[in-house]
């Protein structure tokens, strides 16, 4: 008998699924119905009008919640923006899950709903696991500031995003220009080869090439190297053994870049192939001070929360309310104009080099 | 406990348990106020009142029935574990079948299937997830950590077969709410009204059914269960198949309430829902145990927590807290039964 069982278990799982499979046959609500019953897009909170000139209030409790806490990159931006708040004499903090799973964030929102905070930061781990809650603190009036990582864009008031895909690509470009002199052949050592961020920065590179001043420049190749360290290391290889007049390599990925630099750092290439792309202090600290690399890009993370932590203080003050055109001032960042969508950009990529790079630890 | 059998059975003993015989029925008596179950609910008490000392906003309406919410899937799948582990059996697999669960969900609303085909669907796909765990753990003798270790790996894996890293959103607000909204003139949330429904129905069958007595006689002695004439096979088989149908449920409820289906939703989970199971007082070699206990547990851990945020204790110190509180709930019961037997047998 307990031989039997197992088999008159699994017959009534295939006979059960057969009938549900029959039962559904018969319709009933799928994405493209959904799509058309959606409801509105949930009323934006009183839409109040902005004054510019009011003044930012005092004492205002804001929190941050990074994707992760104890995360080097995020503690950076985020103890920026609680430094920011001070300026302002606001009651800053940070809290956050000890991982980066999209539901971690959700409690922590409840949270500081509950506590009664003026405004929420938030780096998020999944644009919409955390917009429901996300909503309910809007609706008790909470102004919402996305950074780094959006939300749903109808669960927040502005996004300040690091940096545009455009100006990112361009700037690329003309750092390597720069040290090359406007002149040989370059390449580019990828991500993988569909990663939208990265095939967005590669198009707007290859347009800004177009422009006359890089008529003496030629990208010969985009290499991709799969954002993992050993193929981009072989794919560096590579490329300065099938190229040998190669100039310049732009590798637009923090896993390409230092693995590029630690091939070229140890071969007969070094002082001669000029390498720069984006990436991180602390991956290229030695690059740099081996003079591998002179100057590589990302933005600044301080800068990052900085701004964010105005756009907060600005929002809870009345002093803006995300509609597009409105200007923020961002103390010693000076003002920046809200875009499309409620989204602010905080500007060009910030050059790192030998000068500057012991500033940061990231 | 007594060594009627050979010593040849899968559960053995670790625990110097008192001699009394039926150690899996509740022990009547002087030791009655100090079973665990009952501290934990003490000790739930202490909580409840010391969140409503400290933070005006804990006994609030809307913050319980978030943190209600938020137990929610732990909840659902603490059900089946619990009659798991009173079985000495466990599931490890649980938290990677909710997330091929939602995997399932999100991938198939993308290709344009219907809600009301999907749900029944992914639950078949758990119940046929436990089944394969069943009949590892009966069929081939293998023990159910190591199996559904295995399986916790295979499953995850399937998930991100699926769906990849992609994360597949809105689906329709009816059934979005139907995993948030709460019972119109309550703060208690659809989820959580149907899991007292379940516990009613799991209390019931745990500890007034010839089926629970069953688990219990299992859980204490294996092969004395079997020769008694108890199908231990065949209700471990159930078990397993229904912890599976319970998870993907559970991943069904998750998918919904975060709006949001990963391949990755989930992760860790299994580990939360055995922690309440022990801090509720069920004994991890088997044979003991209260669904009430589980209960009181589960909501311990998720109000102590909310507590803890609610005051700005970090993240790492709630985890210290939260791993004190599981190797107390693990110890007090032992250290209680080491005392009783010295009190009864002095040492020579």
């Amino acid at each position: 008998m307990v031989t039997k069982a197992p088999r008159r278990m699994a017959s009534a799982v295939v006979a059960a699924s057969l009938l549900v499979l029959g039962l559904a046959a018969c319709g009933g609500t799928t994405k493209d119905s959904a799509a058309s019953a959606a409801p509105a897009a949930p009323a934006s909170s009183a839409p109040a009008k902005a004054d510019p000139n009011a003044p930012i209030k005092e004492g205002l409790k804001i929190a941050f919640l990074p994707k992760q806490i104890n995360n080097p990159y995020e503690t950076i931006v985020d103890k920026a923006g609680i430094e920011a708040a001070a300026e302002y004499k606001g009651d800053a903090k940070e809290v956050g899950p000890s991982d980066a799973s999209a539901s971690s964030q959700v409690s922590y929102i409840n949270t500081l709903t509950q506590q009664g905070h003026d405004a929420i930061l938030i780096a998020a781990n999944d644009a919409n696991a955390v917009c429901g809650p996300l909503q309910q603190a809007r609706a008790k009036g909470i102004k919402i500031v996305s950074y780094d990582s959006d939300a749903s864009k109808d669960c927040r008031d502005i996004f300040i995003n690091q940096a545009n895909s455009e100006e990112i690509g361009r700037s690329q470009v003309k750092l390597l220009a720069d040290m090359i002199d406007h002149k040989g052949e370059i390449a580019i050592l990828s991500a993988t080869a569909n990663a939208t961020n990265q095939n967005t920065w590669i198009e707007f590179m290859k347009d800004e090439l177009t422009k006359p001043e890089y008529k003496d420049m030629k990208l010969v190749k985009v290499a991709y190297g799969d954002d993992d360290d050993q193929k981009s290391f072989q794919e560096t290889q590579g490329l300065l053994q099938a190229y040998p007049d190669l100039k310049g390599i732009i590798s637009p990925t923090t896993v390409g870049i230092s693995a590029a630099a630690r091939y070229i750092s140890g071969s007969k290439y070094k002082g001669k192939v000029v390498l720069t792309g984006l990436g991180t202090p602390n991956q290229m600290r030695q690059f740099v001070k081996d003079d591998t690399v002179q100057k590589f890009a990302l933005w600044n993370p301080k800068d990052l929360g900085y701004l964010a932590s105005y756009a907060a203080a600005a929002l809870a003050s009345g002093q803006i309310t995300g509609a597009e055109g409105e200007v923020l001032k961002a103390g010693k960042l000076g003002e920046r104009t809200i875009g499309k969508d409620g989204e602010i950009i905080l500007g060009p990529p910030f050059t790192f080099d030998a000068a500057n790079i012991d500033q940061f630890d990231f | 406990m007594s060594e009627t059998t050979s010593g040849a059975t899968s559960a053995q003993k670790a625990s110097p348990a008192p001699p009394a015989p039926g150690s899996g029925a509740s022990r009547r008596g002087a030791g009655h106020l100090l079973r665990w179950d009952v501290l934990v609910t003490a000790l739930l008490l202490v909580v409840f009142l010391g969140g409503s000392f400290t933070s005006p906003s804990f006994a609030s309406a809307g913050n319980l029935s978030f943190a209600l919410g938020d137990l929610g899937e732990i909840a659902l799948i603490a059900l089946a574990m619990t009659m798991l582990v009173v079985a000495a059996e466990v599931d490890l697999s649980v938290a990677s079948v909710l997330g091929l669960s939602s995997a399932l969900v999100g991938s198939l609303w993308d290709a344009g299937w219907a809600i009301e085909t999907i749900i029944p669907l992914v639950i078949v796909v758990g119940a046929v997830c436990g089944l394969v765990n069943g009949l590892l753990v009966t069929r081939l003798g293998l023990p159910s950590l190591a199996v559904t270790i295995g399986t916790m790996a295979l499953y995850r894996g399937l998930a991100y077969v699926v769906l990849g890293d992609r994360a597949i959103a809105e689906f329709p607000q009816q059934y979005a709410s139907l995993a948030v909204d709460d019972v119109p003139g309550t703060p208690i949330p659809y989820p959580v009204a149907l899991f007292v429904v379940l516990a009613v129905v799991t209390a019931v069958v745990l500890h007034s059914t010839g089926f629970g007595r069953s688990l219990f006689a299992i859980g204490s002695q294996e092969e004395a269960a079997f020769f008694a004439g108890i199908r231990v096979k065949r209700i471990k088989l159930v078990l397993f198949v229904l912890s599976g149908t319970i998870a993907a449920f559970a991943g069904v409820v998750f998918t919904l309430r975060y709006g949001s289906a990963r391949a990755d939703n989930g992760v860790g989970i299994e580990l939360a829902v055995i922690a309440a199971v022990l801090i509720g007082g069920v004994d991890f070699d088997g044979g003991k145990g209260t669904l009430g206990g589980v209960i009181a547990g589960v909501l311990l851990i998720g109000l102590l927590r909310n507590l803890l945020m609610l005051n700005d204790v970090t993240t790492e110190i709630q985890s210290v807290v939260t791993g004190l509180l599981l190797i107390v709930s693990v110890l007090t019961p032992r250290l209680a039964a080491v005392v009783r037997q010295r009190r009864r047998s002095p040492v020579p």
